[in-house]
């Protein structure tokens, strides 16, 4: 049996009616284990304006690389209060902010027991002019496995640091997303 | 090694491309650069679970949120969430929105000249049972008008949102009614390639969940990315 796969259309410009209830900004609560990360930035579009009525939704391991999710068959340790999903929407700005924790490392693309990934998180990037959501990752700074990252070795070595969080003053993780441009932000099909 | 059973490529022409000139704002949020093909590991074919827990039974009825009902025709929108090969989705967040039944939404940005429902927000979700069936009631929905090009309305639609079971799955989808004029002139309807995957965003009369005097009702499924059928051998597997 095959059907026929429902097309993706875009969330509009209304999409905060449809998502703001289950917004997530705090992915991890009080009492999961791991270093605590605050993640900003913005999102721009091609002619470098803010975009105002965007969302980004996250998706991650837990500090011991470990999913929630049956799927995940890896011996690590899966903690009950950590489901690893955030959710953001942009600000009048085009900002957003996200608090977490960094997640550990996770098997690579062969399975069980291939090299580990770096740490990163999943994301998927909603906006009205979207017909379908934008897929990409972002990834830590300083992080030696990032040079051995079966992913990040798939994009071109002059945009690579376009998935790379940077480090603020503050201490903050900064992560723009550029749509468009000199700068624009790599996007994955997988 | 054990493997990993990735979800199939979407067949190209269900899906719109990102840049559709048609829909003008397409073209300022369209990447230029070519996506980078990359493997599903764990990372895309694990996603959040979500369960009956995350919802209150009453979440799926858009008609009773308020004092009093609003305005509109009432109906139910039914249907089951499968994936390619045919297997029901179950468990699977839905998260609906839509206009009201003049064609507004209850958002800042939206200046469409149609009155507002004071008993009507717009908002509702469910869970998918073990079958993958989910159901909601409301009303019907608006068309609007909106500034793309000349004499542009959308057709009367709802937006679905689906987690599916893997962030690989991730739907945001729009659902249209059976014979509307408009569906040919609009461009989201229109990015579809495919005639038949543009025929699957139409919802179908349900004659047998209409409910004699009091609402009608309209059949939706949803098909979700299905894994490959034959999983991937353990050993040895060098692509
Ligand atoms: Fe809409």
């Amino acid at each position: 049996m095959s059907l026929l796969l429902t097309a993706a259309q875009t969330v509009g410009p209304y999409v905060a009616i449809g998502f703001e209830k289950q917004s997530l900004p705090d992915v991890a609560p009080a009492g999961v284990a791991g270093e605590r990360v605050v993640i900003t930035g913005k999102i721009f579009d091609g002619d470098g304006q803010p975009v105002t009525d965007g969302v980004i939704e996250t998706w991650q391991a837990n500090s011991y690389g470990k999913y929630a999710h049956p799927d995940d068959t890896q011996e690590k340790l899966l903690e009950e209060n950590f489901r690893g999903f955030g959710r953001v929407l942009t600000d009048a700005q085009g900002g957003f902010r996200l608090t977490t924790i960094k997640p550990g490392k996770v098997a690579g693309p062969d399975g069980l027991g291939s090299k580990e990934q770096a740490p990163h998180i999943t994301v998927a990037i909603f906006m009205r002019g979207l017909l379908k959501h934008l897929m990409t990752r972002i990834y830590f700074p300083g992080e030696a496995a990032n040079a051995d990252d079966a992913v990040l070795n798939r994009v071109p070595a002059a945009r690579r640091a376009t998935l790379i969080a940077r480090k603020a003053a503050d201490g903050t993780l900064q992560w723009d997303v550029y749509l468009q441009g000199p700068n624009e932000t790599v996007f994955f099909d997988y | 090694m054990s493997h990993l059973n990735p979800y199939r490529k979407s067949y190209f022409d269900t899906q719109p491309d990102y840049r559709y000139p048609p829909y003008r704002s397409t073209l300022k949020r369209a990447p230029t650069q070519p996506l980078v093909q990359i493997p599903q590991t764990l990372s895309e074919i694990t996603g959040p679970v979500f369960s009956a827990r995350d919802v209150k039974d009453t979440d799926n009825d858009l008609t009773a949120q308020h004092a009093g009902a609003p305005i509109g025709e009432r109906m139910f929108v039914s249907g089951r969430v499968l994936d390619e090969n045919g297997r029901p989705v179950p468990n699977t967040l839905i998260e609906m929105w839509q206009a009201n039944a003049a064609g507004r939404y209850k958002h800042i940005v939206d200046d469409h000249d149609a009155p507002m429902d004071p008993n009507f927000t717009g908002f509702g979700r469910t869970v998918t049972d073990a079958n993958g069936h989910y159901r909601f009631k409301t009303i019907k929905p608006g068309a609007y008008p909106w500034r793309n090009h000349y004499n542009a309305w959308r057709p009367a639609h709802l937006h679905f949102s689906l987690f599916g079971q893997g962030f690989a799955q991730r739907l945001v989808t729009q659902m249209y009614f059976p014979g509307d004029p408009l569906l040919e002139f609009d461009p989201m309807v229109m990015s579809v390639p495919d005639e038949r995957a543009r025929q699957r965003l139409v919802s179908s009369f349900d004659w047998e969940n209409t409910v004699p005097e009091y609402a009608i009702a309209y059949h939706f499924d949803m098909i979700l990315r299905g894994r490959d059928a034959t999983p991937m051998e353990t050993k040895g597997n060098k692509k």
